[in-house]
C-alpha cells in the first residue's frame, strides 16, 4: 500500500516536471520565431550611432522614429530619394483591383464547375489546377513580350493583369471546393422559382459564400502584396511595387548603410499583411491549408 | 431557342478564364519550350536549332552550382522544416492552454514577404554588426559566424531563413493531421498501457502519411521556385555561390540578355516540378473522383 502511494507520488512529480519542460520548450520556440521581429523593431528605433556601438539584442537607449520617417519618405533607391511612400501606393493600386477581379472570377468559375457540371468541366478544372503549380519562370519571357505588344509593359495595369491571370487557378479552386459541398437541390428549387443562372449565383450562392470570400481575398492579397518575381520583371522606375522598392533601398549602394532605415522599411512593407494575419489569422490559415491540400 | 441559349450560359461564363489559362499557361509553356530549342539571344528567334541550349546549360559551371545548391538547399529545407513542424505540432497537441497564441506566433512569418525575411536575416547574419559582433561583445572574442560572406557556407543562411519562415506552416498542416486521427484508437492504446511516445511513433505518425506527402509537395514546390529570398539575402553571392535555378533564369532573361538560356533553364525547372507534382495531383484527382 505504502509503496503504491510513493510510486503514484513520484509519477505525479514526473508528470509535473514533464509539463514544465513542455511549456519551457514551447516558450523557447515562440522566442525563436519572435526574436527576428523584436530585433527588427528595436533596430528601427535606434540611431545609427547606437547600432554601431550596441548589440543586436539590446533595447534602444534612446527611442527615435527618424529611421521610420526616412524609410517612409526619404530613403534612396538608385537615384531617387523618396522613400517607400510612392511604392506603398503602387502596391495598393495594384493589389486592390487584382484581388477583387480574381476573387470575383474565381467565385463564378467555381460556381459553374461545382454546380453546373457539363461534359469536360472536370478536364477544364484539372487543367486550371495544374496551372497553379507551374514555376512562373516558364511564363516570364512570353509575358514580357505580350505586355509589350499590349502597350502595358512596365505599367501597373500590366501587373494587375498578370496577377489576375495567374491567381485564377487558386481562386477557382477555393470556390469550387466550397461550392461542391452545397446540395444541387438548392439550384433545382431556385430554378422552379424561376431564377436563372445569374440570379441564383447572385442571390443564393454569394450570400452563402462569405467565409470563402474572406479566405480568398486574404490569400490573394497576401500573395500579390508579397510578390516579388512579377513585380521586378514587369515594372519600371516609378511603377514598382513595394517589395521591389524595399529590395532596391536595401541594396542601394550610395552613402552609409543605414540598417535602422532598412529595418523600418522592411516593417512598413510587412505591415499590411501582418495586420491582416493578426486580425483574420483563422481565415489566413484556412487559405494556406486549402492551397496546399488541393483537390 | 431561348432555353437552349440559357443552357449554354455556364460555358460562356467559364470560357474567358479557361481561354486565359490555355493561352497564358499552356500556350506560354509551349512558347518557352519552342524558344529553348532555338538560337535566341537578345531577341527571340523561331528557327528550331535542336538541343544546343540545353547542352550549353548543363556545360555551364554556374548552372551546375545552381542545381547543386537547389539539392542542398531543397533537401535541408524540406527535412528541417518537416522535423521542426512535426515537433511543434506534437508539442502543441498536448492540450496546451495557450495553444491559440502560440500557434499565431509560430505561423506569422508565413504572412511576410520573402523580401522582408531576407532583408531581416541579412542584417542579423552580417558579420560586422549582427550575431557575430553581438556574441563577441558578450566576451567570446573568437566567435565567428560569417556564413553570409563565406562562399562555402552562404547557401546554409538561405536554409536558416527559409526554415524560419516556413516551419510554422508545416506545423499547422501537421497539427490538422494529428487532430484528424481517431480519438478512439488513441484512447484504446492508452487503456492498453502503451506509452505516449510509442502511440505517436507507431500509430499516429504512420496514419498521417498523406499529410507528410502534401507537406513535402508544398515545400519542394517552394524550394524550386525560391527566388525572392536569395535575391534579398545574398543576391546570389558571394560570386555565384548561392545561385539557384530561379535566379539563374532571371539573370539570363533580364540582365544577361540570353533568352535561349533563360528559356531552357525555365523548362528544366518546370520538368523538375512536374516530376514531383504531376503524380501527386493525378492520384489526388483520381481518388476524389472515385470517392464520388
Amino acid at each position: 500500500m505504502q509503496g503504491d502511494l510513493a510510486s503514484t507520488a513520484s509519477t505525479q512529480i514526473t508528470r509535473l516536471a514533464l509539463r514544465w519542460l513542455l511549456y519551457l520548450l514551447l516558450v523557447l520556440f515562440a522566442l525563436y520565431y519572435l526574436a527576428p521581429l523584436f530585433v527588427m523593431v528595436t533596430t528601427s528605433l535606434k540611431s545609427l550611432e547606437e547600432i554601431k556601438t550596441g548589440s543586436l539584442v539590446s533595447l534602444p537607449r534612446e527611442v527615435t522614429f527618424d529611421a521610420w520617417g526616412t524609410a517612409w519618405s526619404a530613403a534612396c533607391s538608385g537615384i531617387k530619394c523618396e522613400g517607400l511612400k510612392p511604392y506603398f501606393w503602387n502596391s495598393i493600386v495594384m493589389a486592390v483591383p487584382a484581388v477583387l477581379i480574381s476573387t470575383f472570377l474565381g467565385a463564378i468559375n467555381g460556381y459553374v464547375i461545382a454546380q453546373w457540371r457539363f461534359r469536360g468541366a472536370n478536364l477544364i478544372f484539372s487543367l486550371m489546377l495544374f496551372g497553379c503549380f507551374i514555376p512562373f519562370q516558364v511564363v516570364l519571357l512570353p509575358m514580357a513580350r505580350l505586355l509589350g505588344l499590349m502597350g502595358l509593359a512596365g505599367s501597373i495595369p500590366g501587373l494587375i493583369f498578370v496577377h489576375v491571370v495567374y491567381g485564377l487557378g487558386f481562386t477557382t479552386l477555393f470556390f469550387r471546393n466550397y461550392y461542391v459541398s452545397i446540395s444541387p437541390e438548392l439550384i433545382r428549387a431556385a430554378k422552379i422559382d424561376g431564377a436563372g443562372f445569374f440570379r441564383i449565383f447572385w442571390s443564393v450562392f454569394l450570400p452563402l459564400s462569405v467565409p470563402i470570400i474572406v479566405v480568398t481575398i486574404i490569400w490573394q492579397f497576401t500573395q500579390i502584396w508579397n510578390d516579388f518575381l512579377f513585380g521586378v520583371s514587369f515594372s519600371q522606375a516609378g511603377t514598382q511595387p513595394i517589395t521591389v522598392a524595399l529590395n532596391n533601398i536595401v541594396n542601394s549602394t550610395t552613402g552609409v548603410k543605414e540598417y535602422n532605415v532598412d529595418m523600418a522599411a522592411a516593417i512598413i512593407a510587412a505591415l499590411p499583411t501582418l495586420i491582416v494575419y493578426v486580425v483574420a489569422g483563422k481565415y489566413f490559415i484556412r487559405g494556406l491549408t486549402a492551397g496546399s491540400v488541393k483537390g | 431557342m431561348l432555353e437552349r441559349l440559357e443552357r449554354q450560359i455556364p460555358k460562356f461564363v467559364l470560357a474567358p478564364s479557361f481561354a486565359a489559362i490555355l493561352v497564358f499557361v499552356y500556350g506560354f509553356i509551349v512558347w518557352t519550350g519552342w524558344v529553348s530549342l532555338t538560337k535566341s539571344k537578345l531577341m527571340p528567334r523561331y528557327e528550331i536549332e535542336g538541343i544546343t541550349q540545353y547542352q550549353r546549360l548543363f556545360a555551364s559551371p554556374r548552372w551546375d552550382t545552381a542545381l547543386e545548391n537547389l539539392f542542398v538547399f531543397g533537401g535541408l529545407f524540406i527535412v528541417l522544416s518537416m522535423l521542426l513542424g512535426l515537433l511543434l505540432a506534437i508539442l502543441l497537441d498536448q492540450k496546451i492552454r495557450t495553444e491559440g497564441v502560440l500557434r499565431t506566433i509560430y505561423l506569422y512569418p508565413m504572412a511576410l514577404s520573402l523580401i522582408v525575411t531576407g532583408t531581416a536575416w541579412r542584417w542579423f547574419l552580417n558579420p560586422g554588426l549582427g550575431i557575430e559582433a553581438t556574441v563577441r561583445k558578450w566576451g567570446f572574442e573568437d566567435f565567428t559566424f560569417d556564413w553570409l560572406v563565406n562562399p562555402d557556407m552562404a547557401i546554409y543562411t538561405i536554409v536558416i531563413a527559409a526554415v524560419w519562415q516556413a516551419s510554422g506552416f508545416v506545423m499547422a498542416l501537421f497539427l490538422a493531421g494529428l487532430r484528424s486521427v481517431e480519438d478512439e484508437i488513441i484512447r484504446a492504446a492508452q487503456v492498453d498501457g502503451i506509452p505516449l511516445w510509442r502511440i505517436y511513433v507507431s500509430i499516429i505518425i504512420p496514419s498521417m502519411a498523406p499529410v507528410f506527402l502534401s507537406a513535402f509537395i508544398v515545400l519542394a514546390h517552394l524550394a524550386i521556385k525560391s527566388f525572392d529570398l536569395v535575391i534579398a539575402l545574398t543576391g546570389g553571392g558571394p560570386g555565384y555561390a548561392t545561385d539557384l535555378p530561379a535566379t539563374y533564369m532571371y539573370s539570363m532573361a533580364f540582365s544577361r540578355g540570353n533568352i535561349g538560356q533563360a528559356a531552357s533553364s525555365a523548362m528544366v525547372m518546370m520538368a523538375v516540378i512536374f516530376a514531383i507534382v504531376v503524380p501527386y495531383l493525378y492520384s489526388e484527382l483520381r481518388s476524389r473522383n472515385d470517392a464520388r
